[in-house]
């Protein structure tokens, strides 16, 4: 029972993480939406990580990976007053 | 006292679900953005702390973790979601036709 | 009973990942792709919560606090960048 569960999860995350993969390549050519894009795909590799118990590399992944990365991207992308695909 | 716990705890866990569910859809129904932030917010709050209750119900040795998880949850989750609104409506976000009240833009307009 | 209905829990919370992911594809603006980043997040820490109920271990809870306090660094930083200041 619990093996169907934590497979389910598991594949329901690596759906969203490819779908949020190639909105980060090519999405609507807009930079924020590219940024949030590979925040997600952060998020969603630590709690793949997680399923395969490893909780400090989890953590390490969402405190720098999805934190850090996506605040240094738009602190980066408002010093350089980035629009629409530029 | 155990079999009995268990089967509350996991009927509020599943509450909870139902909450996370009423907000995901209303996070794809509503028309614009702030319902879409009203839904989003309120529901899934009130949905993970359901869960969490649920959890201390299976697992009571458990209680200190799940507690500061839900007190960081109602301390960041609805600031985050006003400050997201207050910025949105600051930088002329899409209004719902419907909308027939907007006192911050009455209250921006007046001095 | 109690397996059954932890596993019943966590469809409804997978089809409320998903019913986020569609409003992370197809959202208008890049705010409504924060709000679903959010509800992801959010989802995401019951998921952990799952996670570390089906496993038993208790460290787990420790990447479900990250998550809490990650969602809000998120929000605030977009929130920043919409403002069009830093």
């Amino acid at each position: 029972m619990s093996e169907n569960i934590t497979l389910a999860l598991s594949l329901l995350l690596a759906l969203t993480m490819i779908v949020a993969a190639v909105m980060a390549v090519r999405g609507k050519r807009s930079l924020p939406i590219a940024i949030l894009a590979a925040g997600l795909v952060s998020l969603l590799t630590s709690v793949q990580f997680l399923l395969l118990a490893a909780p400090d590399v989890a953590m390490t992944e969402a405190a720098i990976g999805s934190g850090l990365t996506t605040f240094l991207f738009f602190f980066v992308l408002s010093r350089v007053r980035g629009g629409v695909d530029d | 006292m155990g079999q009995g716990m268990d089967i509350v705890g996991a009927l509020l866990l599943l509450g909870g679900t139902f909450f996370l569910l009423l907000g995901g859809l209303g996070l794809l129904r509503m028309p614009d953005l702030y319902n879409r932030i009203q839904a989003g917010t309120k529901a899934t709050t009130l949905g993970t702390l359901l869960s969490l209750l649920g959890v201390f119900l299976l697992r009571p040795e458990w209680g200190w973790k799940l507690l500061l998880i839900g007190v960081f949850l109602i301390f960041t989750n609805p600031l985050s979601s006003q400050v997201l609104a207050r910025a949105a409506h600051r930088s002329g976000a899409h209004k719902s036709p419907a909308t027939q009240v907007d006192r911050l833009a009455e209250d921006r307009a007046e001095p | 009973m109690v397996e059954s209905l932890i596993s019943l829990a966590a469809l409804l919370a997978g089809v409320a990942f998903l019913f986020a992911l569609v409003r992370f594809i197809k959202g208008p603006t890049a705010a409504d792709r924060v709000v679903a980043f959010d509800v992801m997040t959010i989802v995401s820490i019951s998921f952990i919560v799952f996670i570390a109920l089906l496993g038993d271990r208790v460290i787990y809870l420790d990447v479900a606090l990250v998550y809490a306090l990650l969602s809000f660094l998120g929000v605030i930083v977009f929130a920043r960048y919409l403002e069009r200041g830093f």
